[in-house]
This record gives structure tokens, C-alpha cells and sequence, in this order.
């Protein structure tokens, strides 16, 4: 038998004990049968089922979808889109938490992030635009939906779901709006509120209740701090898992048109 | 006497009723004994049931002169091993086809007078005709579906990452506004709302919102937005079917747009009308967007 170069064997070493470990004990168990990590995964019919039905992602997905339906321009990815956006201003927004306050100091910290912290002032930016973006998205979205009448029956039901969803997003971004503190976030926020104080009837209430007080101070940031990394998206999380479950209960996408 | 199910005997008659030529109720009648078998052979037309030669041979005459073999389903329907263990009645049913091939042979034809030997007789007869149907009926139309994976999950994951890409982008090019500290004596002139209500407050200055009331308005408005899919009754999908609902919602969204255009470009102190190219940008979300002066 020939005699194997130090590199060869090195090589294949490694291989062999890439191959054991991948095959081993430790890996089977987080990859379960069919994932694509798992050794000895082949590209077949079966396989290609297994990698969602076995797999957390079944919440989400089915293991079979309209072949017209992955077509880029049915979609046009919207609603997922909305969705990625929303994941992603929750790590940055989580990320953003650990270097701010709800108080007086709100502007100080803000001022801070963007200045000694590092990657501070891009994580900000991604949170602000991905969230002007977000609003967007969804709008478009929604358009989308329309425009393909993907609200008739039996999708009723999705579009109220859907329309909430807009709703909560609004209300994320509104209130995410007055956090840095600065000139902008206070009197945007004034001048929403002010429209709620005319409300017919219970229109001061309804501004007491959003302002914490007569206009917008630091107890309203408090308030708008809690509904905005609590609250709202504890709620639009329940939402979105119900509009998801409905689009696949009301039978996947719909059309072709 | 055998328990032949109802629904059994009303198709056996019916066969028997198209192969004789008579109505369903009269052969009902026969093969429950409530009255006298058809005589078949004086109708010639009718096609003798019977497809082994076997009675044939027993009972040489007529049968061989009509010897057109008769499709199975016409067939009476009743198996002869059953018939033959049961009373006069039933084998009168079993071996109906026996007074065709025997041709005038009274109805006094009981079962011992038929050889039911195994092995020249036809053990086997057609009970009934089941069509082909499925148990259960399908309610839907099977569709062209692919795989999630990679059909769908590809796609996703790369517009994921086409998406996260363009923001990091944006992100590292265009910088947030912080403006100075919030205070509350300074009111800037003009105060703007966000952008995405920017065309509601453009639409809110052409009256007085304490006049008009603002809330009633768009409380309403969203319900009715809700419950749009419950008042559009139209079940059509394709645009060239639905202009309405299309030309609504394309008025919707030009108006929504030219407002919230007017709003964040066109309006300066004391929400007067200014041209951004003039006057520069009122609008303080694109501050460092972009530089004019
Ligand atoms: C946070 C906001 C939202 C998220 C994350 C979201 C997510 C999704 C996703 C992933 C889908 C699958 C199909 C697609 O990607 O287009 C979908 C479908 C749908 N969405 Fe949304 N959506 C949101 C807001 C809305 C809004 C505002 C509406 C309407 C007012 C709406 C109504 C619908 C309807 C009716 C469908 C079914 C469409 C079809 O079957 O073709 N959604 N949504």
C-alpha cells in the first residue's frame, strides 16, 4: 500500500472525524432526520419534506406551497418582508435597550450610543429606517392584497387580523417616535396627540390617558417607553401568529387571479 | 328466507326489469314471489342470460337458438349457492333465467329440478354492479404545488438578505436626526407629525378639527376599512371584474400619496404652502437627507 503524504493524512483525519462527528450522537440529537446539517442528507422528494415537517419551521410553513405562489411577483415577498422587518428592528430594538433610559437622561443616552458606543449610531439608524421602512412594507402589503382581492372569502377574517397588524404597527412606530427625546420626537408627538384630545366627548380623557398628564413630559416617555419594548409587541406578536395560521388554514395564497 | 338488502333487490330488479323489458315494480314483484316470473323466451329480443353453455347442453332447444351471451350486469343478481339454500320464493328468483333458456317451463320449476352440480354448473354470478366511484368525493381540484423547501424558502431567504443588506446600507450612509433636547416651550414652526401622518394632518388644516371633529371620522373609517371584505360582496378576483373596488382603492392611495407629499415637502411655518426648492425642506426626518441652501 502506497504511503500516505502528512497532508493526506491530515486531510483525512479530518474528514473522518468531521464525518463522526456529524453522524454523532451530539448532532443527531439538534438536527433531526431529514435536516439538510445531518450527515448523509441526500436532495430527494422525501428529504425535501422532512427538512420542514420536521422542523420547528412546520409552525410556520407547510411542506407544500402553490407552485404560482412562489412567484416572486405574486407577493412580491411583501408580507414576509414585513415580517423579516419586524425581527430585525427586535434584535436592534433589544440591542438599543442596554444603553437607554426612559427618563430625563433619554437624550443623553441617545447622544451616546451615537458617539462612544461602537456600532451605536448604525444600529440606531437600522432601527429608525427599518421602521419607517416597516410602515411601507406593510402599506404595500396591504395594496397587494387588495389589488389581487386576496381578502374575499375565505379570507375575510385575514384582512380584519391584517388591518390590525397595520394598526399595531402605527402605534410601534408613534410611540418609538417620541423615545430619543429631542425636538422632533416631542412635538411630532404633541401634534399626534393633540388630534386624539379632539375626540368627541372623551377627547381630553383620551389625551390625559396618552400624555400620562396635560402634554407630553417624561411620564409620557415612560408610557410610550412600556408600550413600545413591551407591549405593543407582545400584541402584534399574537396577531401575526394568528394572521400566519390563517394564511394557511384559509387554504395558502391565494389566486392564481 | 335471506336477508337480501333492500337496496340490492331494487337494482337486481332494475336489471332484471331493463333485460326483460318490463317495469322495475313488476320485476320486484317477481323476485319477491308477489307474482308470476315473465315468461322471457316468447320475446326473442331479449337476450338469454346465461354464458356457459352448461343449461344449454341440459335443456338443448331454445337456448342454443338465442345463443347472444348477455353482458354480465344483466345478470339477475342473486348468487344460486344462496338461492339454492333458501325457500321456493328465492330460487325462483336465482334461477329466473332458467325458464328463459328452458323456455315455456312452468313456474313449477323448484330447485331440485335444477342440477346445481359444481361442475357443469356456473358457480359464480354477478350480484350486483358496483360502478366505480370513489368512497369519498374529492371537494377540491388538485393543485400544481411545489416544495416549501427550496421553492419557497430560498426565495424568502434571500429577499431576507437583499432586505438586510439595502437597510445596513441606508443605515451607514444616512444618519438619524437628533435634533437639540426636547422642550416644551420651544415650538418649532412648523410642528410636523411623522411622515405616515403627515397626509392626515395635511387633510386636518382645511378645517377646524374642533369643529369637524377628527376622531368620529377616522374611527369610522376604520371599521369600515375592517369590514371591507364584508361589504365588497363581489367574489370576482381579476381586476378587468372589479374596476370599482381597483379604481376606489387607486383613488385611496393617489389622494393618501399627494397629501402626504404636500405635507412633508410643501408646508412651512404657519403651515403655509412652500416650494421645497425655494424654500427648502420643512421636514425634519430628512434633514440629512438632503442639503439645500
Ligand atoms: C405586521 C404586518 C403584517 C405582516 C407581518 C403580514 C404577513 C403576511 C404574510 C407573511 C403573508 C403571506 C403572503 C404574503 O407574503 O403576501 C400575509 C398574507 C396576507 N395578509 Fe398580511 N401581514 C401584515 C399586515 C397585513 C395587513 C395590513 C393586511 C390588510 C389589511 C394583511 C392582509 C393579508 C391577507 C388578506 C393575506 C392573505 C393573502 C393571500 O392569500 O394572497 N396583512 N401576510
Amino acid at each position: 500500500m502506497q504511503k500516505l503524504s502528512l497532508r493526506d493524512r491530515i486531510k483525512e483525519a479530518r474528514v473522518t472525524a468531521g464525518d463522526s462527528f456529524r453522524g454523532g450522537k451530539l448532532m443527531s440529537s439538534i438536527f433531526r432526520p431529514g435536516s439538510p446539517f445531518r450527515k448523509g442528507y441526500v436532495d430527494s422528494p422525501r428529504n425535501r419534506s422532512y427538512v420542514v415537517m420536521n422542523n420547528v419551521l412546520y409552525h410556520l410553513h407547510p411542506v407544500k406551497v402553490k407552485r404560482h405562489g412562489v412567484r416572486l411577483s405574486y407577493t412580491l415577498c411583501l408580507g414576509g418582508l414585513s415580517f423579516f422587518l419586524f425581527i430585525v428592528l427586535t434584535i436592534t430594538g433589544i440591542w438599543l435597550m442596554f444603553y437607554f433610559r426612559p427618563t430625563e437622561l433619554a437624550y443623553v443616552d441617545i447622544q451616546a450610543l451615537q458617539t462612544d458606543i461602537a456600532f451605536g449610531s448604525l444600529v440606531r439608524n437600522m432601527h429608525r429606517w427599518g421602521a419607517h421602512l416597516m410602515v411601507l412594507v406593510v402599506f404595500l402589503h396591504m395594496s397587494r392584497v387588495f389589488y389581487h382581492g386576496a381578502y374575499k372569502a375565505p379570507r375575510e377574517f385575514n384582512w380584519v387580523i391584517g388591518v390590525i397588524l397595520l394598526l399595531l404597527t402605527l402605534l410601534l412606530s408613534f410611540t418609538g417616535y417620541l423615545l430619543p427625546w429631542d425636538q422632533l420626537a416631542i412635538w411630532a408627538v404633541t401634534v399626534g396627540g393633540n388630534m386624539a384630545g379632539y375626540t368627541p366627548v372623551i377627547g381630553a380623557q383620551a389625551k390625559f390617558g396618552l400624555f400620562a398628564g396635560l402634554e407630553a413630559t417624561t411620564a409620557t416617555l415612560l408610557r410610550f417607553y412600556v408600550l413600545h419594548v413591551l407591549f405593543l409587541p407582545f400584541i402584534i406578536v399574537i396577531f401575526m401568529a394568528v394572521h400566519f395560521w390563517r394564511v394557511r388554514k384559509d387554504g395558502g395564497i391565494s389566486g392564481p387571479l | 328466507m335471506v336477508d337480501i338488502p333492500e337496496h340490492l333487490l331494487q337494482r337486481s330488479a332494475e336489471a332484471r326489469a331493463k333485460a326483460l323489458g318490463i317495469s322495475i315494480e313488476q320485476a320486484l314483484a317477481e323476485m319477491k314471489g308477489e307474482s308470476d316470473p315473465t315468461v322471457v323466451s316468447k320475446e326473442p329480443e331479449v337476450k338469454i342470460i346465461e354464458e356457459t353453455p352448461a343449461p344449454a347442453a341440459e335443456t338443448p332447444a331454445p337456448a342454443a337458438e338465442t345463443p347472444a351471451p348477455a353482458p354480465a350486469a344483466e345478470v339477475t343478481p342473486v348468487k344460486e349457492e344462496h338461492a339454492a339454500e333458501t325457500t321456493e320464493k328465492v330460487a325462483e328468483v336465482a334461477i329466473e333465467k332458467k325458464p328463459a333458456a328452458k323456455a315455456p317451463a312452468p313456474k313449477a320449476d323448484t330447485p331440485d329440478e335444477v342440477d346445481f352440480a359444481p361442475e357443469v354448473k356456473v358457480t359464480q354470478r354477478l350480484l350486483t354492479v358496483v360502478k366505480a366511484k370513489p368512497i369519498q368525493k374529492a371537494a377540491s381540484e388538485p393543485v400544481d404545488k411545489v416544495n416549501t423547501w427550496p421553492h419557497l424558502m430560498l426565495p424568502e431567504f434571500v429577499s431576507l438578505m437583499a432586505m438586510t443588506a439595502f437597510l445596513i446600507l441606508l443605515s451607514a450612509i444616512l444618519q438619524a436626526p437628533l435634533l437639540e433636547e426636547a422642550n416644551p416651550n420651544v415650538t418649532p414652526n412648523p410642528a410636523k407629525a411623522p411622515w405616515y401622518f403627515l397626509g392626515l394632518q395635511e387633510l386636518l388644516s382645511y378645517w377646524d378639527p374642533q369643529i369637524a371633529g377628527v376622531m368620529i371620522p377616522l374611527v369610522l373609517g376604520i371599521a369600515v376599512w375592517m369590514a371591507f371584505p364584508y361589504i365588497d360582496r363581489n367574489p370576482e378576483t381579476h381586476p378587468s371584474k372589479r374596476k370599482f373596488a381597483i379604481m376606489f382603492y387607486t383613488f385611496f392611495l393617489a389622494g393618501a400619496g399627494v397629501l402626504t407629499i404636500i405635507g412633508v415637502l410643501f408646508r412651512g411655518p404657519g403651515w403655509n404652502w412652500t416650494y421645497p426648492w425655494i424654500d427648502g425642506i420643512w421636514f425634519d426626518d430628512l434633514l440629512d437627507w438632503i442639503h439645500f441652501e
